[in-house]
C-alpha cells in the first residue's frame, strides 16, 4: 500500500486563542482517487472541554476515536470525576504506544481548556505526544496548512480571530491537496461553548 | 494449584476466613490515622520482641508516592506483600495518565487486589488492615482497608490490639476544625493511652503529610521533641 496515511485523505488543524481553542478538519472520505462521501466526521468532543481531532486511515479514525470514548466514559464512571485535558492528552500516547508494533494508522490532535488555558497536543501514531506550538495540523494537507497557518496565526486571538483564521488556513491548505476538502468544519470551543462552522471549499 | 476457594460460606452466611484474619488484625500492634482539615497523621506501635533487633531496619509506615503512605496492623509480611502491588498500581496509573493518583482511586484498586483472596481459588485472605493516609488534589484523606476487601473513609481511626479503646478516647477528642500539629499531638496521646510500658522515639513511628503533598516519617529526632511537648 503506497501510504496507508494517504488512502482515504484528510487534512486537521488545531489553533489556540486567548482562553480558547479551535479545531478544524475537511469533510472527505475517499478511496485513493474515488470520493466516497463529503461528510465524514474527523473531530469529536470527547468532553465539553476536550476535542480529539484525526486524521489517517479513516477505519483506524473510527475505532480509535471508539477506544476513546470507551476509556473516557469508564474513567467518570470509576473516578466519578472528569478528565483534565492534559490527562486525556497523556493517555492518547499512552493507547497509541501500547499498540506500537501494530499502530493505529491516525496522527492526532488534542485541544482542550483546563482552567481557562488553552491545552494543545499532536502525536505521530505510535504516540509521541508535542505540545510546544501555538497550532498543529495533520493529514494530507497538512503542508499546505501549515503554509497558510504561519502567514495568518497570531498569538491570543479572539474566538472570532481564531475561527476566521483557522477557517481560512484549512480552506488554503484543502484547495491545494486533491485528497482532501469537499467542506470544511471549524470548531471553536470556549469557556462558556463551542460553536460549529460548515465552510465551502473548492468543490473538487 | 487448587480449584476452590479456601474461603467459603459457613451455614450462617458468615466467612469465617475474614473473620479469622481480622481476629489476627485485632492482635497486631496498635496503628492510629487522624485527618486534620490541612493534613492527615499516621501513628504505629514498633513494639520489638528482643531488644537485639536492629530498630531502624524496621519500617511499619511504608510511602506508596510521594503523596500517599500506609501503615498496618496484623501480619508484617502480608502488609509488605500489598505495599509493593500499590506501589505498582500508582506506578501503572502514572504511566498512563501522567497524573497523580487520587487517594481514593488507590484504596479502591487495592481493595481489588485484596478482595480476590477471598474468592480466588487456593489462597487465604491477607491478614493486614490497612491504613492510607494521604494528600491529593481533592484534600487530605484517611481510608482504612479490611481483609475483605472492604473500605472505609475516616476522620479518625484505629486498628490493632488497642483499636476499641483508642477510638473511643478518639471519639471524644476529635473535632472538624483540627490542624495538623493539634492532630499529631491528639495521635500521640491516644496511643499512649494503651500504650505497654514507656512510649520512647523508637519503639513508635509517625508520619505526616501536610498540605504541600509530601508524605514525611518522621525522624525519632523529632519524634523525641513532640513526646517531650505531651508531658
Amino acid at each position: 500500500m503506497s501510504g496507508i496515511f494517504e488512502y482515504n485523505g484528510g487534512s486537521i488543524v488545531g489553533m489556540k486563542g486567548k482562553n480558547c481553542i479551535a479545531m478544524a478538519c475537511d469533510r472527505r472520505f475517499g478511496q485513493q482517487m474515488s470520493t466516497i462521501t463529503t461528510n465524514y466526521q474527523k473531530v469529536f468532543k470527547i468532553q465539553d472541554n476536550i476535542l480529539l481531532a484525526l486524521s489517517g486511515l479513516n477505519t483506524d479514525i473510527h475505532t480509535f476515536y471508539a477506544l476513546m470514548e470507551k476509556e473516557i466514559n469508564l474513567y467518570n464512571l470509576k473516578e466519578n470525576r472528569k478528565m483534565k485535558p492534559t490527562t486525556f492528552a497523556n493517555l492518547v500516547a499512552s493507547a497509541l504506544y501500547e499498540r506500537r508494533f501494530g499502530p493505529f494508522f491516525v496522527t492526532p490532535i488534542v485541544a482542550g481548556l483546563e482552567n481557562g488555558k488553552p491545552i494543545l497536543a499532536t502525536y505521530d501514531s505510535i504516540g509521541c505526544k508535542s505540545d510546544l506550538d501555538d497550532f498543529q495540523v495533520g493529514g494530507t494537507g497538512g503542508n499546505y496548512i501549515y503554509g497558510a497557518c504561519e502567514a495568518f496565526f497570531k498569538p491570543d486571538m479572539s474566538p472570532e480571530e481564531l475561527e476566521e483564521v483557522i477557517g481560512q488556513s484549512l480552506v488554503s491548505g484543502c484547495d491545494r491537496d486533491a485528497l482532501s476538502g469537499w467542506g470544511g468544519v471549524v470548531y471553536v470551543l470556549t469557556e462558556q461553548k463551542l460553536t460549529v462552522k460548515i465552510l465551502k471549499t473548492k468543490q473538487t | 494449584m487448587t480449584d476452590f476457594a479456601l474461603t467459603t460460606f459457613s451455614s450462617k452466611g458468615k466467612l469465617l476466613q475474614i473473620e479469622y484474619a481480622l481476629n489476627a488484625v485485632a492482635k497486631g500492634d496498635t496503628a492510629i490515622g487522624i485527618k486534620a482539615k490541612n493534613g492527615v497523621v499516621l501513628v504505629v506501635e514498633k513494639k520489638q520482641s528482643s531488644i537485639l533487633i536492629e530498630e531502624s531496619s524496621v519500617q511499619k509506615i511504608a510511602l506508596m508516592t510521594d503523596n500517599i503512605a500506609a501503615t498496618y496492623a496484623g501480619l508484617g509480611p502480608d502488609f509488605r506483600v500489598l505495599s509493593q502491588q500499590a506501589r505498582k498500581l500508582v506506578k501503572k496509573y502514572d504511566l498512563k495518565y501522567q497524573e497523580e493518583i487520587f487517594v481514593q482511586t488507590l484504596s479502591r484498586e487495592l481493595a481489588e487486589d485484596v478482595q480476590i483472596a477471598t474468592q480466588r481459588g487456593g489462597i487465604r485472605p491477607f491478614g493486614v488492615s490497612i491504613l492510607i493516609a494521604g494528600y491529593d488534589e481533592e484534600g487530605p484523606h484517611l481510608v482504612q482497608l479490611d481483609p475483605s476487601g472492604a473500605y472505609y473513609s475516616w476522620k479518625a481511626t484505629a486498628i490493632g490490639k488497642q483499636a476499641k479503646n483508642a477510638k473511643a478516647f478518639l471519639e471524644k477528642r476529635y473535632n472538624a476544625d483540627m490542624e495538623i500539629e493539634d492532630a499529631i499531638n491528639t495521635a500521640l496521646l491516644t496511643l499512649k493511652e494503651g500504650f505497654e510500658g514507656q512510649i520512647t522515639p523508637t519503639n513508635i513511628e509517625v508520619g505526616v503529610i501536610r498540605d504541600d503533598h509530601v508524605f514525611r516519617i518522621l525522624p525519632p529526632s523529632q519524634v523525641k521533641d513532640y513526646l517531650e511537648e505531651l508531658e
